[in-house]
């Protein structure tokens, strides 16, 4: 196994291009955030336009967060262990298509309204950056292939559906150990191989467009005090301090 | 007792002319920028009316300040952290624009460059948010001096909630004028609704700000504040306000609002209070009692203990010094006549009015009374019960006993003074019956009146023994993504690294003499010599030369041998290292 009974094509497209999106993922991401701490937030358009953002945002992010879970389960916890706890391969499937299928109807039809909303508001078109188009483009592309794919591999196809967890599954998980199998890949649908391709290159894009306030949910705002106090100190220069100009006071004894 | 400083501010309403100037530079220091044109740190609203944004009291609608839950815990009114959590893809209580209003320019270009032609040029409105043709609906002062207040006056949140015989009353219609800007609160909901921690209050001087770098423009904040002072700027998805002119108070000056002021009516100093009974004041049962509540939590700078405490605590000795001479101590504590805005909020604010005595004077003066007697005014003050509830709807939820105590006080100081003016002795009975003395009521008189800037403004400087700041003097330009950006940077508006106020200003100065409108001017080679200030030659202040050479050649020179950059973009900045 691994990499020696593996087309150059496979090498590239399911190893190659995995890891180089990561890393442009990671670096680019720690990249924007020094660079542009400014310019990390959802920009929201909120002020602009309420009535379609009121539906559009919390479906498409709702559903996504039920995708994202969804993807979490069918692709990091193996098969193995859900028939260890006596989930059969049939009772998977089914629940994870249902949920899966009407989680991403809600975050397609969420992300609908959004971008008919970009384009049909006046301001909030015209605050739409090249970046955001661009996005857009990718972010549409994975939602609908995955969605195609689930509709076509799963639903209408006969039988229990394509067993992605036999294939993409661990695959996925090859890469994580370093131990990459892209023969794993050749025989699954081209449904699945164009959604993953798009993914990929929607999250190499990602460090670069606003989907970076992902990173930034705000998870620790339930354990904070309400209060912030913060000294003036602290935020005195736009720069570091350099040694040699610590404030003068007494020495310690 | 942990004893913290609060810069404060006390406003005397009676003063106050309605002229707007406050807004006016207060917008042309922190607001005159794409993203903020609809953004008013301070504005004045005529009161009856809506306000700005418009009922933003109406906390039924907003949502905005803490509630006392039933178990005697103070909560966000919006809803507590999983709420916010749970609605922090679409924030259902988020002012829209229109409850602001919908900036717009006048197309000013057209004036000076139509084409000859059988009609007058007009100044069309343009929408400063599509660039189109908008008719004006609204705006930050639309019911400026009751100007359409028939139409609107019955929305204004507290004639609400007074008793029903105001609405036929309202003929004999009385207003003052209400300048607001951020309160600074002691327990402010802002801070407490931003979910990413990014909003702080600054341990030294109180002053509530927004951390630009960290705010991620969830806008919960916007919902959070009560006095709706945070605003989002929709350019840069952050959100911004008012800062107090903290770059003005650490070296001493005053904002610019106070400043500026034309009635002299701010006045701005320390008050020290014990953070550790802030939580249980503003947590106070009934609402009438939440401004003696607040008023406990201020603790005395005379008091020995204090001043102990306040130094156990790190406070500088110039600062207790200067909490010592503070007139907004004076003006809440030892004359009793500043009150809060809004304290039924709960979030403790720290910008108080001296309520008007006019809308009382005015009563009296019109129906053919001297409004400078003082048995009349006195008469008076317990019989016009609309001012006086109305007054109380702002200033103590409701209980007209605080204000009715202070307009008294207000109306002893105008009486008593009058005699002095007229050379005979201060009236001790109009004194007494107001429980102060003839001098304290004319030493009050003094600092009402007469203070000079010294005594209005105490502010002590912010103890700065770094000199780090310093070093953006000595090389401006050398750093990253130097000078050349500005503007619009890689992803949006202003993004990239903080440039440094040396290049900012450069800038600045360059896009000011060139930018005139947001949408596109009639014809390009117009400058708008409203924006110039006389340095360098913004290109197109001469007509375009067929000829070629003259105005497409060389730039002009600003003084100090800088070469301007206006004959291009910014960005051709002759002479920098890159
Ligand atoms: C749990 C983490 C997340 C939070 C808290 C969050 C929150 C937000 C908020 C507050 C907005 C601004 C809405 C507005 O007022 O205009 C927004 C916009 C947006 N978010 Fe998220 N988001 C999260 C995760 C994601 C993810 C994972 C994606 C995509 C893969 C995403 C895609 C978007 C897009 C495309 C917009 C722009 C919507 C538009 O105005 O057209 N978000 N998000
Ligand atoms: S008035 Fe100022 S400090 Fe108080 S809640 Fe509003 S923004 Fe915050
Ligand atoms: S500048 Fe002074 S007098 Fe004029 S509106 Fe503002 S507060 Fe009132």
């Amino acid at each position: 196994m691994g990499l020696t009974n593996a087309t150059a094509d496979q090498i590239v497209l399911w190893v190659v291009v995995p890891y180089v999106t990561f890393a442009v993922l990671v670096v680019g991401s720690i990249w924007r955030y020094r660079y542009d701490k400014f310019g990390w937030t959802t920009r929201s358009s909120e002020l602009y336009e309420k009535r379609l953002l009121r539906w559009g945002s919390p479906m498409f992010h709702f559903g996504l967060l039920f995708v994202v879970l969804g993807h979490f389960l069918g692709l990091v916890i193996p098969k193995s262990w859900t028939e260890a706890v006596g989930i059969s391969e049939p009772q998977y499937h089914f629940v994870a298509t249902w949920m899966g299928s009407i989680a991403a109807l809600v975050a397609v039809a969420g992300l609908l309204i959004l971008i008919y909303r970009r384009r049909a508001t006046g301001p909030v078109f015209l605050a739409t950056t090249k970046t955001d188009k661009l996005m857009y483009v990718f972010l549409a592309g994975s939602l609908l292939s995955g969605a195609w794919a689930t509709v076509q591999t799963q639903v209408i196809a006969s039988g229990h559906g394509y067993d992605y967890r036999e294939t993409i599954s661990p695959w996925f998980r090859s890469l994580w150990y370093l131990q990459p199998e892209p023969a794993l890949m050749a025989g699954v649908p081209a449904a699945f191989q164009v959604h993953i391709t798009v993914a990929m290159l929607l999250f190499a894009l990602w460090p670069f467009t606003r989907l970076v306030h992902a990173f930034s949910a705000p998870v620790q705002y339930p354990f904070r005090p309400y209060v912030v106090y913060r000294s003036r100190e602290a935020s005195v220069t736009s720069r570091a301090p350099r040694p040699g100009w610590d404030p003068t006071s007494t020495p310690p004894r | 007792m942990k004893v913290m400083a609060q810069m404060s501010m006390v406003m005397n309403l009676d003063k106050c002319i309605g002229c707007h100037t406050c807004s006016v530079t207060c917008k042309q220091a922190w607001t005159n920028r794409t993203g903020t044109e609809y953004v008013w740190f301070n504005n004045v609203e005529t009161r009856p009316g809506l306000g700005y944004p418009r009922t933003y009291e109406d906390q039924d609608t907003w949502q905005g300040g803490w509630v006392r839950t039933k178990r005697g815990k103070l909560k966000l009114r919006a809803g507590g952290r999983a709420k916010k959590l749970a609605s922090i893809f679409a924030n259902p209580k988020l002012p829209s624009i229109h409850d602001y209003y919908e900036p717009w320019t006048y197309e000013y270009d057209m004036l000076l460059s139509a084409p000859a032609g059988e009609h007058t040029p007009v100044a069309k409105p343009k929408s400063l948010l599509t660039g189109d043709d908008m008719s004006i609906q609204w705006s930050a002062n639309w019911d400026d001096d009751l100007g359409g207040s028939t139409a609107t006056m019955q929305d204004d949140p507290i004639l609400k909630h007074m008793s029903e015989h105001v609405a036929e009353e309202l003929e004999q219609t009385f207003m003052f004028y209400l300048p607001r800007i951020c309160e600074h609160c002691l327990n402010p909901s802002c801070v407490a609704s931003c979910p990413s921690g990014a909003m702080y209050k600054r341990v030294e001087d109180g002053i509530v700000l927004v951390d630009q770098d960290q705010c991620r423009g969830w806008r919960m904040c916007v919902t959070g504040c009560p006095y709706k002072k945070v605003y989002f700027n929709h350019k840069t998805g952050k959100a911004e306000k008012c800062t107090l002119c903290y770059p003005r108070i650490e070296v001493g000056l005053p904002t610019v609002c106070s400043e500026t002021c034309v009635g002299r009516l701010r006045y701005l100093g320390l008050v020290l209070y014990d953070a550790d009974k802030v939580g249980a004041a503003a947590a106070t049962e009934a609402e009438e009692d939440l401004l003696a509540a607040q008023r406990a939590v201020f603790l005395d700078p005379n008091d020995p203990e204090v001043v102990a405490a306040a130094r156990r605590e790190g406070i500088p000795d110039d600062w207790i010094t200067a909490a010592q001479r503070s007139p907004i101590w004076k003006l809440i504590h030892d004359y009793e006549v500043a009150l809060p805005l809004h304290p039924e909020y709960r979030t403790l604010p720290m910008v108080w009015y001296i309520p008007p005595l006019s809308p009382v004077v005015d009563v009296v003066a019109s129906s053919g009374n001297d409004g400078e007697d003082g048995r009349t005014l006195f008469a008076a003050i317990s019989q016009l019960r609309i001012p006086l509830e109305y007054l109380a709807g702002l200033f103590t939820a409701g209980d007209t006993g605080p204000v009715e105590r202070v307009l008294r006080r207000l109306a002893a100081m105008r009486s008593g003074m009058r005699e002095v003016n007229l050379g005979r002795e201060f009236p001790e009975e109009h004194a007494a019956a107001v429980g102060m003395t003839g001098d304290q009521v004319q030493e009050m008189y003094r600092l009402l009146a007469i203070a000079k800037y010294e005594e209005r403004y105490v502010i002590p400087t912010a103890h700065t023994e770094v000199a780090r700041e310093l070093e953006e003097m000595a090389c401006s330009l050398d750093f990253e993504g130097g000078p050349g950006m500005g503007g619009s940077g890689p992803f949006g508006t202003s993004s990239g690294q903080p440039t440094p106020v040396a290049v900012e200003n450069f800038h600045a100065l360059a896009a000011r003499q060139t930018a005139d409108s947001p949408h596109t001017p009639s014809s390009p080679s117009r400058v708008n010599l409203l924006n110039w200030d006389g340095r360098g030659r913004p290109s197109g202040l001469f007509p375009p030369d067929d000829g070629g050479g003259q105005d497409a050649g060389g730039p002009g020179t600003l003084p100090g041998g800088r070469q301007d950059a206006t004959n291009e973009e910014p960005g051709g900045f002759e002479g920098s290292a890159r």
